[in-house]
C-alpha cells in the first residue's frame, strides 16, 4: 500500500458522506440521490462515480474484480485495480467467484453472483428519461409521480418504426414496481440478471453526481408491451473460443478481407471455460 | 282537452343600454293558453310583438314579468324562471321552435341536419330522408349543406327539422311564408297530422289562406305603447 | 348536481383584478362557453378552473365518477395531474403546447392511454388509429410526425390526443383560434359532434361569438375580471341583458 494517502484515496467524511448516500439509495430501490461527487484523479467518463461507490464500501478484508465491458484487462479496468491496490492494499483478483466486490462499466459478470457480493456500476448518465425530456425538473416530477406514460411512447415509438423494442443496451427498467432507472449502458442482455439479484447492486454517476441501489431480491422488470414482451437479444453463434451459448459475445474483426471472431464479452467466464476443457470452433484445445 | 302551454301575465320590455338605456316595451301582461290539439295563430299588425312572444315562449328572450308554463313530462315548468338546461331538457323533449331562417353548422349535410334531431333522441334516423322527401327535396341534395338552398329551400329543411322529432308542442313562426303552393299544401297537411296526433302549436302566419287552415283560433296582439 | 362548481373565485395580479368573485357551475354533458374581449380574465378564470392556477380567494369543486367531491386547490398534486391525465383534458390554442412535435401521431395519442396504465402496442395502436380516423386524419398518417401537419390537422390530432382518454370534463382555450375561417368550421363541427357523442362536459374560451353560439350551451360573459351576465347560449346573445354584453353582441360583424 502507498503511503500518504487515506484508505481507499477518498477522506473519512467523504465516504461517511457516500454512505449516507447509499443508504438512502437502498431504502428507496431505484431512487436517484443526489451526492457531493470529489474530483477524482482520472477524468469523468473513466468511472469517477463508480470509484467513489466502490472506495466507500470497501474494508480491508475485501477482494475487488474491476471490469470493462466484461473485460479484466483493458487500460481503464487495471487502472482503477491498481488504483485500489495502491491505495487500500485490497487483495484483487479476475475471477468472479472469488470477488467480494466488482466494479463493473456496462456488464454484468455471466457467473450468478451471490449475496455475499457487491456490484459497482459505473453510471455515465443516470436519468433515464434524459433523451425524453430535457427538463430535470420535469424528470423528477415524473419520477415522483410514478408518471412514466413518456417512456412507453419511446418504445411505442421504436415498435412503431423497426418492428420491435430496438434498445440494445442501457434498456430502461422498473425497480420494485415503483421507480423508472437507468440500469447503466450494460446491453439488453444482462437485464434479467438484475432481476431478484442475491448480490447487492450499487450504482454511481460521478459527473452527473447522483447515486441509486438496487437491494438484494429486487424485482426489476425491462420495459415491455404485453405483445412486444422484453427479449433479450445475442449473436446467433456460440462463442469461437470457448463454445459457450449462453453468454454475451463481443464482435472481433480478425482481417480487413472480413473475417471476423465472436468471442466471450466476459473473459474470466471465458478463460473459465476453456481451462475446464471447452473448446469453440476458433479455438485452440 | 290537456293545457300545455299557458303564459301569465307576460311582459316584455327591451333595454338598449347602447341608447342611452332607452326602453321598448313590446309585451305586457300577456295571458295566453294552448292545449293540446290545438292550433293558436297570433295575429297583429307588424310590430306588435308576434315574434317577441314567439320567443319569449321559446326562452329565446328573457321574459321580464310574469311567467310561461309549459307541461314538461307531466308537471308545469316556467320557461321564465328555469335553470339553463331545464330549458334545454324542455326543448330537447317539449318544446319545438321552427324559425324564419336556418341557422346551421357550415358544411354539416342537410340529411344530417335532420337525422341529428333523431340521433340525439336515441331514435332511427331513417324518417329523416323520407320527411326531406316529402317537403320535396329530392335525394340528390340530401348530402348537400344547405348553404346554397333557395329561400324556400332552406325553410323546407328547417320545417323538417323542427317537426321530425314530434314536440308536443311546436312554435312555428312563419313556416310557409317563401313557399309555393304545392309545399305550402304538404305543410298544412303536416300542422293537421301533427294537432291529430294532439301538438299544441302556436304559429305566426301571415298567409290568410294558409291561418284559415290551421288556425283553431287567433290570439290578437296589439303595440304596446311607448314608455316614458 | 354539477361537474365543477367554483365559489367566490378572485385573483389578482399586482394592481389588475384578473378575477372578481367569480362563480361557476358546470353540470355533466353541458358546454359553458366563457366569453369576452382580451384581458377580461377568461383564460384565467380557464386556468383556476382547471387547478393550473391558485386563486386568492374562492374554491372550485370537481364531483368525481364516484360522486365524492374535492376541492381542486386543496388536492395534493399527484391526484390532481392524474385527474388532468385521465378525467379532464385540456385544448390548447396552440396545439404545439400540447403535442410532442417530435412522437408520431400515433405515439401522441396513444401517450394517455400508456400514461393511464395501457401495455399492449396491438390496442394502443388501434385505438389510435381509431381516433386519428374519428377526427379526420387519414389512417396512414398514424406514424407520421406532427411537425408535416397542417394547423387544421394539429389541432385535430391535439383533440384526439386529449379525448383518446373519454375525459368527463375538457377545457378548451380558443380551439380555432388562429386557423383559416373553413377550417375552422370544420373543427368546430367536429368538435361539437364529438362532445355530444361522448357527454363531455367542456369550458370553452373564445372571443369569437360565433364559436360560442355553436358549440356552448350556456355562456358567461366576463368584464374586468367578473361575470357580468350568464345564460342559455341563444338567450343571452338574442337578448343581452348587460350593457357589455349588448355592445359584444352588437359589435359582430354579420357575414
Amino acid at each position: 500500500m502507498t503511503e500518504g494517502y487515506n484508505f481507499a484515496y477518498l477522506d473519512e467524511q467523504t465516504k461517511r458522506m457516500i454512505r449516507r448516500a447509499l443508504l438512502k439509495a437502498v431504502a428507496i430501490p431505484g431512487h436517484q440521490v443526489p451526492f457531493g461527487s470529489r474530483e477524482m484523479p482520472l477524468p469523468y467518463g473513466w468511472g469517477t462515480g463508480g470509484i467513489q461507490v466502490t472506495a466507500s464500501v470497501l474494508g480491508p478484508d475485501d477482494v475487488l474484480k474491476v471490469i470493462d465491458q466484461g473485460a479484466d484487462d483493458t487500460t481503464n479496468a487495471v487502472s482503477i485495480r491498481r488504483f485500489f491496490a495502491k491505495t487500500a492494499g485490497v487483495a484483487t483478483t479476475t475471477h468472479t467467484a472469488e470477488a467480494t466486490v466488482i466494479q463493473t462499466r456496462h456488464r454484468i459478470p455471466e457467473k450468478a453472483l451471490r449475496d455475499d457480493q457487491i456490484i459497482v456500476y459505473q453510471v455515465p448518465q443516470p436519468e433515464p428519461l434524459f433523451r425524453l425530456e430535457s427538463s430535470r425538473v420535469e424528470t423528477r416530477r415524473m419520477h415522483g409521480l410514478a408518471d412514466y406514460g413518456l417512456m412507453h411512447v419511446k418504445l411505442y415509438e421504436d415498435v412503431a418504426r423497426f418492428g420491435q423494442i430496438s434498445i440494445a443496451y442501457d434498456y430502461p427498467v422498473m425497480v420494485n414496481g415503483r421507480y423508472l432507472m437507468s440500469p447503466s449502458p450494460i446491453p439488453a442482455f444482462d437485464n434479467p440478471k438484475m432481476d431478484r439479484m442475491p448480490a447487492l447492486q450499487l450504482f454511481g454517476a460521478g459527473r452527473e453526481k447522483r447515486i441509486y441501489a438496487i437491494p438484494p431480491w429486487t424485482d426489476v422488470r425491462s420495459l415491455d408491451f404485453d405483445d412486444h414482451p422484453f427479449r433479450a437479444i445475442n449473436a446467433l453463434e456460440p462463442c469461437g473460443l470457448c463454445g459457450a451459448t449462453d453468454a454475451y459475445l463481443d464482435e472481433v474483426v480478425t482481417d480487413d478481407k472480413g473475417g471476423r471472431l465472436f468471442v466471450c464479452s466476459d473473459t474470466d467466464h471465458c478463460a473459465e471455460r476453456r481451462d475446464a476443457g471447452h473448446v469453440g470452433k476458433d479455438g485452440v484445445p | 282537452m290537456t293545457l300545455m302551454l299557458r303564459t301569465e301575465g307576460l311582459a316584455k320590455t327591451f333595454t338598449l343600454h347602447l341608447r342611452g338605456g332607452m326602453m321598448l316595451p313590446v309585451l305586457s301582461g300577456i295571458d295566453l293558453e294552448v292545449h293540446a290539439g290545438e292550433c293558436v295563430v297570433l295575429s297583429g299588425p307588424s310590430g306588435a310583438g308576434k315574434s317577441t312572444l314567439m320567443r319569449s315562449l321559446y326562452g329565446n328572450y328573457r321574459a321580464e314579468a310574469g311567467r310561461i308554463l309549459v307541461r314538461h313530462g307531466g308537471e308545469m315548468v316556467d320557461i321564465a324562471s328555469a335553470e339553463p338546461r331545464i330549458v334545454l331538457a324542455v326543448r330537447r323533449e317539449t318544446l319545438g321552435y321552427v324559425s324564419q331562417f336556418l341557422r346551421v353548422v357550415p358544411r354539416v349535410s342537410t340529411l344530417d341536419i335532420v337525422a341529428d334531431e333523431l340521433i340525439t333522441r336515441g331514435r332511427d334516423p331513417a324518417a329523416a330522408a323520407v320527411l326531406l322527401s316529402r317537403l320535396n327535396i329530392p335525394r340528390r341534395l340530401h348530402d348537400i349543406p344547405p348553404a346554397t338552398f333557395s329561400g324556400g329551400e332552406q325553410q323546407r329543411v328547417n320545417l323538417a327539422r323542427g317537426f321530425i322529432a314530434g314536440h308536443p308542442i311546436l312554435l312555428l313562426d312563419e313556416p310557409t311564408a317563401s313557399l309555393d303552393a304545392e309545399n305550402r299544401a304538404v305543410v298544412v297537411e303536416m300542422i293537421r297530422e301533427a294537432k291529430q296526433r294532439g301538438t299544441a302549436i302556436v304559429a305566426i302566419c301571415h298567409d290568410a289562406e294558409v291561418r284559415d287552415a290551421i288556425a283553431d283560433r287567433l290570439f290578437p296582439l296589439t303595440p304596446a305603447r311607448e314608455a316614458a | 348536481m354539477t361537474l365543477l362548481s367554483a365559489r367566490g373565485l378572485s385573483l389578482r395580479f399586482g394592481a389588475i383584478p384578473a378575477l372578481v368573485d367569480v362563480d361557476v357551475d358546470l353540470w355533466q354533458g353541458e358546454v359553458l362557453a366563457i366569453v369576452g374581449e382580451s384581458g377580461s380574465g377568461k383564460t384565467t378564470l380557464l386556468n383556476v378552473l382547471s387547478g393550473r392556477v391558485t386563486p386568492d380567494a374562492g374554491h372550485v369543486f370537481y364531483r368525481d365518477p364516484h360522486g365524492l367531491e374535492h376541492d381542486v386547490h386543496a388536492m395534493p398534486s399527484p391526484a390532481l395531474r392524474t385527474l388532468h391525465r385521465s378525467d379532464w383534458g385540456f385544448v390548447h390554442q396552440d396545439p404545439r403546447q400540447n403535442l410532442r412535435m417530435n412522437v408520431s401521431a400515433g405515439g401522441n395519442v396513444g401517450e394517455r392511454l400508456m400514461a393511464r396504465g395501457a401495455r399492449h402496442y396491438g390496442n394502443i395502436r388501434a385505438e389510435a388509429i381509431d381516433w386519428l380516423t374519428q377526427v379526420e386524419i387519414d389512417a396512414s398518417r398514424v406514424d407520421d410526425l406532427p411537425r408535416t401537419f397542417s394547423g387544421g390537422m394539429l389541432q385535430r390530432l391535439q383533440i384526439a390526443r386529449t379525448l383518446v382518454t373519454h375525459p368527463r370534463l375538457v377545457f378548451m382555450d380558443e380551439p380555432t383560434g388562429g386557423l383559416d375561417v373553413s377550417v375552422q368550421a370544420r373543427l368546430l363541427d367536429l368538435i361539437r359532434t364529438l362532445v355530444a357523442r361522448l357527454g363531455i362536459a367542456a369550458v370553452l374560451v373564445t372571443h369569437d361569438i360565433a364559436v360560442a353560439r355553436l358549440l356552448a350551451h350556456r355562456i358567461a360573459v366576463m368584464q374586468r375580471g367578473r361575470i357580468v351576465e350568464t345564460g342559455l347560449t341563444d338567450q343571452v346573445l338574442d337578448d343581452p341583458q348587460h350593457a357589455y354584453t349588448q355592445l359584444l353582441v352588437s359589435s359582430v360583424l354579420q357575414a
